[in-house]
């Protein structure tokens, strides 16, 4: 599916990750497997370090850190904002939406419309599009778009296929209007036949969560998980990516009228080096135009990974530049989306840190 | 340069691979041996094996993975 929309714009871009960091050196131990296997894997796949949230540190305990760090800082006035809309997979409670926790802890005005999104690594295009979709409302002027995830609290530890990869992180993306009829393009689509290669089996209505949920299985690969965490079928999504996002990326730059070469850079969700790698090699895209390091520094954060990769290759970069930029992300559903838009000469791009605290109680 | 069986060993010093007709089933390789032992033979023998043909039946013996290397133009 094509979209198109004119006269719209990111104005400014915050991520945030936890300042706590878990290392991959240290965690092998948690591990029942061979030490060099693990340190050629690490080589391969790119796992080294990646930030946590210590317990009790929730999705809007990001969100709010990061909105308050934009108002303290004059980057945000809070009355300007007329739309919320948060992408999570791991919302604060199964009710009320997460988005009306944030509203609600921050204060902002009655009126505007909170909304929250259930979409993982594809979260952050889906979460544009959306934010696209409500500037065509006379009313709607300014969208902030919150996508926070801390998925490593439903991830095994004992889980070799996910835990070292995971990271989590909030971003912030202010959405809005502009003079110039600028175009931004964007392409989705969705399987969900697939929908069992990326879950969390229990915890919802169809398997709620107790104490069995809770007991760690062998699930082979001398891995250990319960039905309360992320079970990741990690050759299907291999290979679904491999597969999908190269045609869809073809077909977005055919619906612009754009070629391949004259893309400044492809920000991609970060899911792995290698699987990022191999992409770049099939789409015949120079590595050094699609960044991935992102999960070595800070662990994949699912859609949130395209703001933390903006920010940390490109955030001084980006007040003074222009980019014509595209943006993919592809996972849970199974969904992939993509987004070609001219990014830069924003009022901020930062990345900052959740400081080690609980969040409240 | 390298055999295959050099690169084998080198990912799984402990596995008989001679003796296997199916990695897999025989516990010698994972999907993350998988990936491991695609980045080894891309390096060996300078090549970019595509995402697309990273999938367990290419991977599964000696034969199979020969004749995915012979279709990047390597003989093992």
């Amino acid at each position: 599916m094509n979209f198109t929309f004119h006269g719209k714009r990111i104005s400014g871009l915050l991520a945030l990750v936890p300042a706590n960091e878990g290392s991959f050196l240290e965690e092998m131990a948690n591990f029942n497997f061979p030490r060099s296997r693990s340190l050629k894997l690490a080589e391969v796949m790119g796992y080294d370090k990646h930030r946590l949230v210590q317990p009790g540190v929730c999705v809007s305990d990001l969100a709010v850190f990061a909105l308050e760090h934009l108002f303290a800082g004059g980057l945000l006035i809070p009355d300007e904002i007329d739309a919320l809309v948060l992408v999570t997979q791991t919302p604060d409670h199964l009710m009320p939406p997460t988005s009306s926790i944030i509203q609600g802890r921050l204060n902002l005005k009655h009126d505007m419309l909170c909304m929250d999104i259930n979409q993982g690594c594809a979260g952050f295009i889906i979460g544009l599009i959306q934010a696209c979709l409500l500037l065509e409302q006379e009313s709607i002027r300014k969208v902030v778009l919150v996508n926070a995830d801390v998925m490593s609290l439903k991830t095994s530890p004992k889980d070799r296929n996910s835990y070292p990869l995971i990271g989590d992180a909030a971003s912030v993306t202010i959405v809005e209007r502009e003079a110039k009829d600028s175009v931004i393009h964007a392409n989705l689509k969705m399987d969900g036949t697939r929908n069992e290669a990326l879950m969390i089996p229990a915890g919802g209505m169809r398997l709620p969560s107790t104490p069995a949920t809770a007991v760690f299985d062998d699930v082979g690969d001398a891995n250990f998980r319960a039905k309360d965490h992320l079970r990741m079928d990690g050759s299907a999504v291999f290979n679904f990516v491999q597969v999908e996002v190269p045609p869809m990326i073809d077909s977005l730059l055919s619906a612009a009228g754009e070629s391949m070469d004259a893309i400044d850079w492809f920000i991609f969700h970060q899911p792995n080096r290698f699987m990022l790698q191999k992409l770049a090699d099939k789409m015949k895209v120079p590595h050094a135009k699609m960044p991935s390091n992102v999960v070595e520094h800070f662990g994949n954060s699912s859609g949130v990974t395209i703001p933390v990769a903006v920010a940390f290759n490109l955030g001084a970069r980006m007040a003074a530049e222009q980019f014509r930029v595209c943006l993919a992300g592809f996972g849970v559903g199974l969904t992939w989306g993509s987004m070609l838009l001219r990014l830069g000469e924003l009022s901020f791009c930062d990345l900052i840190e959740y400081p080690n605290t609980t969040g409240i109680a | 340069m390298k055999s295959l069986a050099e690169v084998l060993k080198e990912i799984r010093p402990e596995a008989d691979f001679a003796a296997s007709r199916d990695f897999m089933a025989d516990g010698m390789l994972d999907s993350f041996d998988m990936v491991a032992l695609v980045a080894t033979l891309d390096e060996t023998f300078g090549i970019s094996i595509s995402g697309v043909d990273i999938v367990p039946g290419h991977f599964r013996n000696f034969e199979a993975i020969a004749a995915l290397l012979s279709r990047y133009g390597v003989a093992p």
